[in-house]
């Protein structure tokens, strides 16, 4: 025991620091960077995982250009910028304003904080599921309520092009609005009250003292929120094929469930791969833009 | 201390003599369904003949392709043997998925002559219709249609439909017909509830869509391919007569299916119509058993094959079991297999809601009379035609899932169009895979 503590004492900080590191090094590297680099390599062959024994050729860039040149890719992509802009605004504004709610003190207000939350605790899959029994035309409770307020009669959520898209950004919004409120309530948690006080005195009114005071402090919060789902969104899955099986037609198709059929049902290995390559370029390059503009907006 | 020993080791080893004694077993995967259950209840006796214990692994039917395709592409030894879809035939026989069968069927005296021919190039033989056997027909199917013949006996209803269509109220005999018919229930309040038409497959995700507007592209006389000259698809798969019968179909989605009901398959087909919301279903022979069990005296269901229009067809179901060529028990698998195709065990088979298609069984002179929908099935499975069963089956059935749903669903595009992008589609896949 005492030499193995000789040993230890022996050794540089530098080392054991990297002794402290390592495992969690060799995780990353194992878990993430191979797969990463194997796929990348991937993406510049012809490979089917479910073709045994049919050679495997270098192709070049040539998945790389199929996919970007199909028209299809590009739909798929608009159908996930819809999604994930109308998400991202919903969540912002819904969360944020719940947040201002909450902050106040009233009765009950710990009960609501935990009912609001309670559907980011639940799994995409069976949001999914039951959502699609709340949002069936002849039974469900969505199309009971929205008749309720104005009559538009029968009306199939999940099976018209048009209002298909709208149903998996509200299916989203109300599953993940209180992890964006959550954030920002944290936010607005930490502002200190004598800005507040000096705002009363020099005779702010509440909207300059919004405005002045509590969306500079919570907008770093938000925006860290809205990077969270941001990411998350852009790669959604379980919770939209679930819901709608990328359908009707392909009207919901994000780009994550068309990878995934070309993966794993298609298995043309090559080709997805390089589309997951484009994919993780997209948004580690959005990310990296962001994170610098909120840098910058936290310097202000 | 001898008692206190003996009180616990004597349960101990009489455990572990049990699981010797029953340490041969095989391992089953099938879909999760009704005929799945009836194949266990049937297993048993096989169990009892040879000792051999029968496990199952029956995957829910969105998911059974992805599941079963993804063990044999690992090569994984779950599955000892496999009642795989008509379609993997090619994959299983061409990826060496599936044992080849020929030796054993001859050194075993099972001869393919005596399953129904349908079937046999169906589920059996790849190439097709060549004499290379990589499964056993299993379980015959096609898809149907259901309807309720309590609702068509009323006379209130046959004379209104008589006056307006000036035909009687019946089984329909073409497609035009069934529309007529369905038009008819559609939105028609009978007993204080209102009804719809038709309960249609629509289902995006898997096979759904496909199969269902199949029904109607083969009854106009669609063909996929020039006989002729293979993989020439144009002027074939996109004829008038093709585009006329989506275009139909499309008709029936918009005229006839209840409000929600696009994305639809066999479960969603069944409640619909279990819960009186329908007139009729279109669904597989293999849920009549459960429909009909509800219906002791008949008077509520009746059941006809799929209608004709400018010829008679009925889209292909059904399975043959296979023996996995990763299993380390092939010849156990092998002597279960041998047990499944002797006659008297396919007449308890079929007996117990399986769809048999030995010939002793579809030939007996009870046959028709033995289940209110067993002339439909000896009717469909004489017409029956399949989807592509190459080895590239799902690259070639996910494209057309995505572009029929987008034309009869989303009702983007044209007919016309949808099947155009479908040929490109194949087109593309079979290049790739080296066809043309």
């Amino acid at each position: 025991m005492k030499s193995a503590v000789k040993k230890f004492k022996g050794l540089s900080d530098k080392a054991i620091a990297w002794i402290f590191i390592a495992p969690t090094l060799i995780l990353l590297l194992a878990i993430n960077i191979y797969p990463l680099i194997y796929a990348i390599r991937m993406s510049f062959t012809n490979f089917y995982a479910n073709k045994i024994g049919r050679e495997v050729k270098f192709v070049g860039l040539k998945n790389y250009k199929k996919i970007l040149g199909k028209e299809e890719i590009w739909e798929k992509m608009q159908i996930t910028a819809h999604f994930v802009c109308w998400t991202l605004v919903l969540q912002a504004l819904i969360g944020l304003g719940l947040a201002l709610l909450l902050n106040k003190k009233f009765k009950g207000n710990e009960l609501l904080t935990t009912l609001i939350v309670l559907p980011m605790m639940l799994s995409p899959a069976v949001v999914g599921v039951f959502w699609t029994y709340l949002y069936n035309p002849q039974v469900g409770l969505f199309n009971y309520v929205v008749n309720f307020f104005y009559d538009f009669g029968i009306f199939d959520m999940i099976g018209s092009s048009t209002l298909a898209p709208w149903s998996i950004v509200i299916v989203d919004t109300w599953m993940w609005t209180p992890f964006t409120m959550l954030i920002c309530l944290a936010g607005l948690r930490s502002i200190p009250n004598y800005l507040y006080e000096a705002a009363e005195v020099d005779r702010a009114s509440k909207w300059q003292q919004f405005i002045h005071i509590t969306l500079p402090s919570v907008l770093p919060f938000l925006l860290l929120a809205l990077l969270f789902r941001g990411i998350e969104n852009f790669k959604m899955f379980d919770l939209v094929a679930e819901l709608t099986s990328g359908g009707p037609g392909s009207a919901t198709e994000l780009a994550s469930i068309n990878l995934k059929r070309e993966a794993f049902e298609k298995w043309k290995t090559g080709y997805s791969s390089a589309f997951a390559v484009i994919l993780f370029v997209t948004i580690f390059g959005f990310g990296n833009v962001y994170v610098k503009v909120m840098n910058k907006i936290k310097e202000r | 201390m001898r008692k206190i020993l003996s009180v616990f080791l004597v349960p101990v080893f009489a455990l572990l003599f049990s699981f010797n004694a029953k340490s041969e077993s095989l391992t089953l995967g099938w879909a999760a369904w009704d005929p799945a259950n009836a194949l266990q209840e049937l297993s048993k006796e096989f169990t009892a003949e040879t000792g051999v214990e029968m496990n199952f692994e029956f995957v829910p039917w969105p998911n059974f392709a992805e599941r079963m395709l993804n063990e044999l592409n690992n090569q994984g030894k779950t599955f000892d043997l496999l009642i795989g879809d008509s379609q993997w035939i090619g994959q299983g026989a061409e990826y060496g998925h599936y044992v080849k069968l020929n030796d054993f069927f001859d050194a075993n005296g099972i001869s393919m002559d005596d399953f129904n021919p349908a079937t046999v190039y169906a589920y059996s033989t790849w190439p097709k219709g060549s004499p290379n056997y990589y499964a056993l027909p299993a379980m015959g199917d096609a898809l149907a249609w259901a309807y309720r013949k309590d609702w068509f006996d009323r006379p209130e209803l046959q004379a209104e439909f008589k006056s307006k269509h000036g035909y009687d109220l019946g089984v329909p005999k073409t497609w035009d017909e069934l529309y007529d018919m369905c038009t008819f229930f559609q939105g028609r309040e009978i007993d204080g509830q209102v009804r719809y038409g038709a309960a249609i497959n629509t289902e995006r995700g898997s096979e759904g869509i496909t199969m269902g507007v199949t029904a109607a592209m083969y009854a106009w006389g669609m063909q996929y391919e020039n006989p002729d000259n293979p993989y020439e698809m144009d002027g074939y798969f996109n004829s008038d007569a093709s585009v006329e019968a989506v275009e139909f179909y499309r008709k029936m989605y918009e005229d006839c299916a209840p409000p929600g009901h696009s994305d639809a398959y066999m479960v969603a087909n069944l409640d619909a119509y279990k819960s009186g919301q329908v007139a009729f279903q279109m669904n597989w022979y293999a849920f009549w058993p459960g429909v009909s069990k509800e219906d002791s005296d008949g008077r509520v269901s009746g059941f006809f094959a799929n209608p004709c229009q400018n010829v008679c067809a009925a889209t292909l179901g059904g399975q043959g079991i296979s023996v996995v060529s990763y299993s380390d028990k092939q010849d156990l698998a092998l002597e279960y297999m041998k047990w499944f195709a002797k006659p008297d065990i396919q007449q308890k088979w079929w007996d117990l809601g399986g769809y048999s298609c030995h010939m002793d069984v579809l030939g007996s002179p009870d046959f028709v009379d033995s289940a209110v929908y067993a002339q439909g099935f000896l009717d469909s499975m004489g017409i029956v035609k399949d989807f592509w069963q190459e080895p590239t089956f799902v690259e070639l059935m996910l494209p057309m899932q995505e572009r029929i749903h987008d034309y009869v669903v989303n009702g983007k595009g044209s007919a016309k169009d949808a099947l155009d992008k479908i040929i490109d589609d194949w087109t593309e896949v079979f290049e790739d895979d080296g066809k043309i």
